[in-house]
């Protein structure tokens, strides 16, 4: 007898092929079988939903309830459409401090006052002690479509833009739970993308925030849609010191790493200069990089590429399983 | 030590390598023991570049995810899904080998048990001092390199009285490995780079056989890419010269002696037993199991687990694993290689661990480059 | 799983226990296999043991020697 196993959830293969194999066939819906991060809606609205489960609920730089916005907003961000409306549903697990729940939903407020989204309905359900672990949160979010991504549209030559340092999240989240014995200033990116909204108007053909399973997860699965290789340049990758000082120490791949406040962005060509200029100029964009290209000179069609710091090609792949459980 | 990647450094080393390599009688086969040395080696572009110059590199078994065989690997997973209540630590390439109950990751726990990934044993400790109620189990996996780390834990869980704590021990020793390789005669190495930080605890000493008894040259390594072609050109002057020794390259990290304190704990802890690996099979005295005196802290004893000391169980259908361990096939050479066996869904070990031949050679391979 | 890297000890916490900082991060390193090792000692570090004190005069030597072979290049300097 099959059971459910904590790998399901990790955002790697088991994942993908449980969501295509047995939640799209299920429901057999088109908007569903897109599976971009948000459904595009007749009438021009958008909609997505996210559940928030992180382990601890606070951790430097975010805890639980900004997540839980922006996460969703970013997600719509992303799916071209500005954030509105979200809604709010607790679990609450039986004994938990009344303090804490205050925190939580004093975070979400400042988060969505910042995200300029209104929280306009909800719900909360307590389970017994054991059987949720102190809060968890499920947030949806409606927006209004401004764009639609046009990855059809991608052509050679296109360049993929950063939006700023890969791992931090990630990294906070589990120094946070005192593992590993490393401590360093690493704070979570938990940010809104909002100030990537003005490039959809400008052109953008894609977007995605890099979350679960990192930058190599998320440009792996655009690779496998575009008829041309992608190929990104490891030096041109922004990382903060102290993701790269765990990468070293733990063996880790800060490619896999997931943020809460990054997007890859792919831009035409001619207009790459300009849109990192506008990326830049924003304060969460300060590190932007065009970090690689659409191009047919190595690899084959679908495959995502690396060129290492000494000219090597390293292929990347989507993450198989992310060693590091309950981050978001 | 920037330095010792410096492009202009390296192409002298390399100018120096390939004028050696053209001297010698025929195309000198080196063996990169370590996994370490295979992933540097690959991240560096170093490979393509030493192919130019006339050296071939093979991997050896220097992965101790790869060659600990699937009945260990079982054994871990039957703890952690079989004892309720129990913590199973473990290093996190060791979760994700494929086995016929699946691997740790996808396994689930019985009752109350957990997997935790850790990056230090005392992590593991730790956590058993910290809720002595508890079981905990640490799937203690390595080479010389992190035995004496796994031994410190028993020793101290012994002197603290903390009976909660346990250790499955999977504990290789890199020279009877290299014994084995060349006794078994079925693939001819010219050199060995030995693995830097296995030998920063036994010395250059335990290597002195393989220059001694079989002529072959070799030298320590560390793991920059300037470290490794400074061992490269060592070894094939050792050639050239007909005096094959164990030169070390890499003295500012270890000395020629290791390091005793090290090697006093694990024989204090441990003894020797012949040990099964994946793809070598059962070598003479080439693993380690807890001493009597610290039986009550062996997983394997407590749960009533099958000594993971029998034979080296068996590959899936079709995996070469083995024989890429032992340097006899390049992983290309494997029909599984890159189709059914990919990262993302793993037949073997050695395209499951970060430190696998076959991972790297997939990430990085040769052959994939300027394809399209 | 033989990955090692070099870290200064920072400070010495207790007996066998020690803070190494890499990078500007600060990682705890047991030392009850270095017992020689001192406040202010490279060593490397592999899976949060320190297994060996760093010998700073070779490590200078080392560098001399690439910064030498890279001089005799200097068309390559990148």
């Amino acid at each position: 007898m099959s059971k459910i196993s904590l790998e399901l959830g990790s955002g790697g293969r088991l994942m993908r092929d449980f969501i295509a194999g047995k939640i799209v066939p299920s429901f057999a819906d088109p908007l569903l079988r897109d599976l971009g991060d948000a459904a595009l809606l007749p009438g021009g609205l958008a909609f997505t939903t996210d559940s928030y489960v992180v382990d601890p609920l606070f951790f430097p730089g975010g805890d639980i309830g900004r997540l839980a916005v922006n996460g969703t907003v970013n997600d719509l961000v992303v799916s071209g459409a500005e954030p509105r409306f979200l809604s709010l549903a607790f679990i609450l697990e039986e004994g938990l401090e009344s303090e804490v729940l205050d925190r939580v939903i004093r975070s979400i407020r400042t988060a969505a006052k910042a995200a300029g989204v209104r929280i306009v309905t909800g719900d909360t359900k307590v389970v017994r002690r054991g059987q949720g672990d102190k809060v968890f949160v499920n947030t949806a979010g409606v927006g209004r479509s401004i764009a639609r991504p046009r990855p059809e549209r991608i052509r050679r030559g296109d360049k993929i833009i950063l939006t700023g340092t890969l791992g931090d999240h990630s990294l906070a989240v589990t120094l946070a739970r005192g593992e590993y014995g490393l401590k360093s200033g690493v704070r979570s990116d938990c940010a809104p993308l909002l100030f990537l909204l003005p490039l959809w108007k400008r052109g953008a053909l894609w977007m995605r925030d890099v979350t679960r399973g990192g930058l190599a997860t998320v440009l792996s699965e655009l690779a496998e849609r575009l008829p041309y290789p992608l190929l990104i340049e490891e030096d041109k990758i922004p990382l903060s010191r102290p993701v790269r000082a765990a990468a070293e120490l733990l063996g880790i791949d800060p490619l896999f790493m997931a943020c809460e406040g990054k997007a890859v962005v792919v831009a035409p060509a001619a207009r790459a200069g300009d849109f990192l200029r506008r990326i830049r100029a924003h304060p969460l964009g300060r590190r932007a990089a065009v970090i690689g290209e659409v191009q047919d000179r190595v690899g084959r069609p679908g495959e995502l590429l690396l060129r290492t710091g000494v000219g090597g090609l390293r292929l990347l792949e989507p993450l198989t399983s992310e060693l590091l459980p309950r981050i978001c | 030590m920037k330095p010792l990647r410096d492009p202009a450094a390296l192409k002298a080393l390399l100018g120096d390598i390939g004028e050696r390599a053209r001297r010698l009688k025929r195309k000198p086969r080196l063996m990169e023991v370590c996994g370490t040395h295979t992933m540097a080696l690959f991240r560096s572009g170093l490979t393509p570049m030493l192919a130019e110059a006339g050296v071939e590199m093979v991997s050896g078994p220097g992965c101790p995810v790869c060659i600990t065989p699937n009945a260990v690997h079982e054994a871990a997973i039957a703890v952690v899904t079989g004892v309720e209540g129990v913590t199973l630590a473990a290093f996190g390439d060791m979760t994700r080998v494929p086995t016929r109950l699946g691997s740790l990751q996808t396994a689930v726990p019985a009752r109350g048990s957990r997997l935790r990934i850790v990056y230090s044993p005392e992590e593991a400790l730790d956590e058993a001092r910290r809720a002595p109620d508890r079981p905990v189990v640490f799937y203690g996996a390595g080479f010389e390199t992190t035995i004496p780390a796994i031994a410190y834990t028993v020793r101290q869980a012994a002197a603290e009285g903390l009976k909660n704590y346990a250790v499955l021990p999977a504990l290789w020793l890199v020279p009877p490995a290299l014994r084995a390789i060349l006794e078994a005669k079925d693939v001819a190495v010219d050199g060995f780079i030995y693995p830097g930080h296995v030998s920063a605890v036994i010395g250059a000493g335990p290597y002195e056989f393989v220059a001694g008894e079989f002529g072959v040259p070799g030298a320590i390594a560390g793991f920059e890419p300037g470290d490794i072609l400074l061992a490269i050109r060592s070894i094939l002057d050792q050639a050239l010269a007909g005096r094959p020794g164990v030169a070390l390259e890499y003295s500012r990290a270890i000395g020629r002696d290791g390091n005793p304190v090290a090697r006093a704990l694990m024989a204090e802890v441990c003894e020797p037993f012949d040990a099964g690996w994946r793809g070598l099979g059962v070598i003479p005295a080439s693993g380690l199991r807890l001493r009597d005196a610290y039986a009550g802290f062996d997983a394997g004893r407590r749960f009533g687990l099958g000594a993971a000391t029998a034979d080296g169980g068996t590959d899936p259908a079709g995996c070469r694993c083995g024989d890429v361990l032992r340097g006899v096939v390049r992983p290309e050479g494997c029909r599984l290689f890159g189709t059914r066996c990919r990262p993302d869904a793993p037949v073997g070990p050695c395209m499951v661990s970060y430190e696998g031949a076959c991972l790297i050679h997939f990430k990085f391979g040769p052959e994939r480059r300027g394809r399209g | 799983m033989c990955l090692a890297v070099p870290a200064r000890i920072a400070r010495i916490d207790a007996p066998g226990q020690g803070t190494a900082s890499y990078m500007g991060s600060q990682v705890k390193v047991n030392l009850s296999l270095v017992p020689q090792a001192r406040q202010g000692d490279w060593v490397i570090i592999h899976a949060g043991f320190a297994i060996s004190v760093m010998d700073e005069k070779e490590a200078r030597e080392t560098l001399r020697l690439f910064k030498e072979m890279a001089a005799a290049f200097p068309d390559e300097a990148a």
